[in-house]
């Protein structure tokens, strides 16, 4: 994996590293050369690490109070609110934990929208990216199943029931997802043991992402490739893991002031009710990072095509490096695919807008129109602007527009008229 | 693939597999069908429901294999009117006289057949049921007339035992 042979210094180092060559993977990782102008939306990566840790430390020791039983998962939850020390705070940092790891991966995966990280050779990095992504989305689905109130129970009503659009064989996938004839004690206790097991299967997706980005080494907001080790790198460590640091601070902060101030803004009041299968709330809504996919499910009338639309939009994501046919990594070498990019993330905010509305009158129509925009981008533009599009000429090197943009033009110049 | 005849070799080689695959399909059917309903959940088939007390016009909903069951007394306005309507206006044609036997009684399962929410009584635009998670319509006959639903509410397995109960399932 190293790209120079590594010897550890003290005796003891080198008769393990011989065995188990440990250190030499710890010595690749702090020596790993990264580009030089890597900016603050690179730091989602080490945030994203810290979220999946967090979750896995505070969802074990919930597990340790909480009872997956249909008859007891409740007021287990009230238990750990209420009786077990410091069980508000784990538990407040594990739900809102599941709302800032996914704004944190939508900042993540817009990110390598923006720069065109997905490209190649940076396909395989991307799909797992996506996998992550749909296991984390399961992860969360089913932990939010767990409380057993009111949305947890019509949630898993909704959701396992997308299984009954599949022809012929739908009702009998969901009777085998449920086991039994509606959501009951049997779901419970299955959503519960997956749950517990999909952070793991994330941490094991976690490696190899991480392992297939430091194949190729990470991209950068230039978007061209760099020699590395190379003037134009920087070893991770310290550079960025001090950057990635002060970043992870800052967005702890954000976490602290939901946990702390305002730790039910983001879910649901009727989840406070215990689950009843006799009456389904008023207004059934996902949580908010399932909003625009809702969204599309809503906005085609036919319920076949609903869940073929909903699981589309999500699987189109992998194809991604396919249908952009830019060979032009960044977007700011892209004036035009530049402002579709922004027209897309206002068509996803928009979507996830209509998910919370009621599916009617104008909400509607304006869902309908930004689902076909979403495909749009995808299908359409994305193909159509690689082909079409005239680019802005590439810098050589990361340092040529540093240099070239640098306020101080005159010692730029002097730098580069300098005979090597 | 190749123009070499098959030898001994690969006879053996694609006997083994097939065996293979049989025994590992014989071992992963068991951890599959496990998630099947149960038993014990297979057991609670049916329920007996004492429906004396209800008048026209009134819904009782009743949890059956863990599903609610509307039992509902029409009004003959509602018979009417779930009577009256054309086969071709229906996206799911069935006859009202196939769906309520006892045109005053209508049993059926209280699920949407969308995506399983339980649709609110004397809702919607047809004055029968309205489902408040997609905005599914049905008429007086739990017949869908408009929304994301595909199909009618189902009717289950039910009769009289005498006049004031009913046995489900």
């Amino acid at each position: 994996m190293s790209d120079h042979e590594y010897t550890p210094k003290s005796k003891a180092g080198k008769w393990f590293n011989d065995r188990l060559p440990l250190l030499t993977l710890a010595n690749h990782l702090t020596d790993y050369p990264t580009p030089k102008n890597l900016n603050y939306w690179w730091t989602f990566g080490g945030i994203l690490t810290f979220c999946l840790i967090t979750q896995i430390v505070t969802g074990l020791t919930l597990a340790m109070h909480y009872i997956a039983h249909a008859d007891m998962a409740f007021e287990s939850v009230e238990h750990i609110m209420r009786d077990v020390n410091y069980g508000w705070l784990i538990r407040y940092i594990h739900a809102n934990g599941a709302s800032m790891f996914f704004l944190a991966v939508y900042i993540h995966i817009f990110r390598s929208l923006f720069y065109g990280s997905y490209k190649s050779p940076r396909e395989i990095i991307w799909i797992i990216g996506i996998i992550i992504y749909l296991l984390m989305m399961a992860a969360a689905f089913m932990g939010y199943v767990l409380p057993w109130g009111q949305m947890s129970f019509w949630g898993a009503t909704v959701i396992t029931n997308l299984f009954s659009a599949i022809p012929l064989v739908g009702e009998g996938i969901v009777t085998w997802l449920w086991g039994g004839y509606s959501v009951d004690n049997p779901t419970l206790t299955r959503f519960f043991t997956l749950h517990y097991l999909i952070p793991f299967l994330i941490l094991g997706l976690v490696v190899l992402h991480i392992w297939a980005l430091h194949v190729p080494g990470n991209n950068n907001p230039v978007g061209i490739d760099i020699k590395k080790p190379s003037k134009d790198t920087v070893p991770f460590h310290p550079y960025i893991v001090i950057k990635d640091g002060f970043a992870l601070l800052m967005f702890m902060i954000v976490f602290a002031f939901f946990v702390f101030y305002a730790p039910n803004i983001l879910g649901h009041a009727d989840n406070y009710i215990e689950a009843n299968p006799l009456v389904t709330p008023a207004h059934i809504v996902p949580e908010w990072y399932l909003l625009p996919f809702y969204a599309i499910l809503r906005s085609v009338p036919d319920k076949l095509l609903g869940v073929v639309a909903m699981l589309s939009a999500i699987l189109i994501l992998a194809v991604l490096p396919w249908l952009d046919t830019s060979k032009i990594r960044s977007a700011v070498f892209r004036p035009l695919y530049k402002q579709f990019y922004w027209i897309l993330v206002a068509d996803v905010l928009i979507l996830g807008y209509m998910g919370a509305m009621p599916a009617e009158g104008l909400y509607l129509l304006i869902a309908r129109v930004a689902t076909a925009y979403y495909f749009l981008h995808f299908l359409v533009i994305l193909p159509v602007l690689g082909l079409k599009e005239r680019t802005i000429p590439l810098p050589l090197s990361i340092t040529e527009p540093v240099l070239g943009g640098s306020p101080n033009m005159a010692m730029a110049k002097k730098k580069e008229s300098k005979p090597e | 693939m190749s123009d070499k005849k098959p030898k001994r070799r690969d006879f053996l080689f694609t006997a083994s597999y097939a065996v293979g695959a049989v025994g590992a399909a014989a071992v992963v059917w068991p951890l599959v069908d496990q998630m099947n309903p149960d038993a014990s959940v297979k057991a609670l088939a049916s329920t007996e429901v004492d429906i004396s007390s209800l008048t026209p016009g009134n819904t009782i909903t009743v949890l059956w294999r863990g599903k609610p069951v509307f039992i509902r007394r029409r009004t003959q306005e509602e018979i009417a009117e779930a009577r009256s309507v054309k086969m071709e206006d229906l996206i799911h044609p069935e006859k009202d006289e196939d769906r309520a036997k006892n045109p005053e009684w209508l049993v059926m399962l209280g699920v949407c057949t969308h995506l399983g929410c339980v649709p609110l009584n004397d809702k919607g635009d047809y004055n029968g049921w309205f489902c408040p998670c997609h905005g599914s319509h049905y008429d007086t006959s739990g017949r869908i007339r408009k929304g994301p639903a595909p199909w009618n509410m189902e009717i289950p397995k039910y009769e009289f035992v005498n006049t004031n109960t009913i046995k489900i399932g």
